[in-house]
């Protein structure tokens, strides 16, 4: 059997067309999901508050992106094990980052109230 | 929905090649097990550059150093690289020949070094203004968190090139294929990473 007739048979179709639409679909997504913040913070005059939630807001749905369209991880389909893995980081990731933020700046309000934001 | 089952995060080469297919599971999953190692480290730079945020010591802010523009610009590069490499993936997958392989990797890789030219002419341009690392506890945290990740795209370009010269020399055997699929990875990721810089520190810094 050629090496071509060999692909044929294995070739979805569905799954081609599917995994193309995933990078265009990502890159369209990320490529909104940058323009907007760039723009609210370049000419759109809200409080500086209100600015980082936003920026934020669009970082976060920007990662989920990225991890759903780019590096094909979803909740459905997935290997336990990597998903495992994910949470386990993402938990530790938490409770170190977290934990460092929560003593960091209870020090400072201590010790260094100037430094607080 | 794929019709085959995800073995591995990112791209499944699938049965079309299925010796490089079964390889990539365990070496797919030990790459992960290191990002995710990599992930803890850049996400603690993160919280180290958020306690600094304060502590200019009389030195330069992030007002004064950042540029929009730049920041913008370096973000539009390598989120547009990171969909010429999931290009590049796709043709090894469905097998569009060498040519368009090599062509969409070349792209990816001259957008990730203009990606590295913009971020060393900004660090140059923060040195002229007294951006220098040892000036406050803010400059070295951003210091040790945004030339980090620069450093990874580096690596992640010499990478690259390693398996272009491969292909080159051993043609797509499964080496190289697995080599693709873990890059592949490996860049998805730093544009995860950069989403975080851009958000937190440029436009954080700048709004």
């Amino acid at each position: 059997m050629s090496d071509s007739q060999r692909q044929s048979d294995t070739i979805d179709e569905n799954e081609r067309r599917h995994e193309l639409g995933s990078y265009l679909w990502g890159y369209g997504l990320a490529l909104a999901l940058t323009l907007v913040p760039f723009a609210l913070v370049a000419w759109s005059g809200w409080p500086r508050v209100t600015l980082l939630w936003a920026i934020g807001g669009f970082a976060l749905v920007q990662v989920v992106v990225h991890f759903r369209f780019f590096l094909h991880i979803s909740l459905a389909r997935q290997k336990r094990e990597d998903l495992h893995l994910i949470l386990f980081s993402t938990l530790i990731l938490v409770l170190m980052v977290g934990g460092t933020l929560w003593i960091i700046f209870n020090l400072y309000g201590r010790m260094v109230p100037e430094l607080l934001p | 929905m794929t019709a085959t089952p995800s073995r591995h995060p990112g791209l499944n080469l699938g049965r079309a090649h299925q010796e490089a297919h079964d390889a990539c599971e365990v070496l797919v999953f030990g790459f992960w097990v290191f990002m995710m190692s990599d992930l803890i480290i850049f996400g603690l730079l993160f919280a180290n550059y958020v306690t600094q945020l304060d502590a200019l010591a009389g030195g330069p802010g992030p007002g004064e150093l950042f540029e929009m523009k730049s920041a913008f610009l370096e973000t539009l590069l390598l989120l547009t690289s990171s969909f010429t490499y999931g290009l590049a993936s796709y043709c090894l997958k469905y097998r569009h020949g060498r040519g368009w392989l090599t062509a969409w990797l070349g792209v990816t890789l001259l957008l990730g070094l203009a990606f590295i030219g913009f971020e060393l002419h900004d660090f140059h341009k923060m040195a002229g203004e007294g951006g220098v690392p040892s000036r406050s506890g803010f400059l070295s945290a951003f210091f040790a968190l945004v030339p980090l990740h620069g450093l990874h795209v580096a690596s992640a370009c010499l990478w690259m090139v390693v398996l272009m010269v491969q292909m080159c020399v051993h043609g797509l055997d499964t080496g190289v294929k697995t080599g693709l699929v873990r890059l592949g990875l490996l860049w998805h990721f730093l544009d995860i990473v950069w989403v975080g810089i851009f958000s937190l520190v440029y436009l954080g810094g700048l709004a």
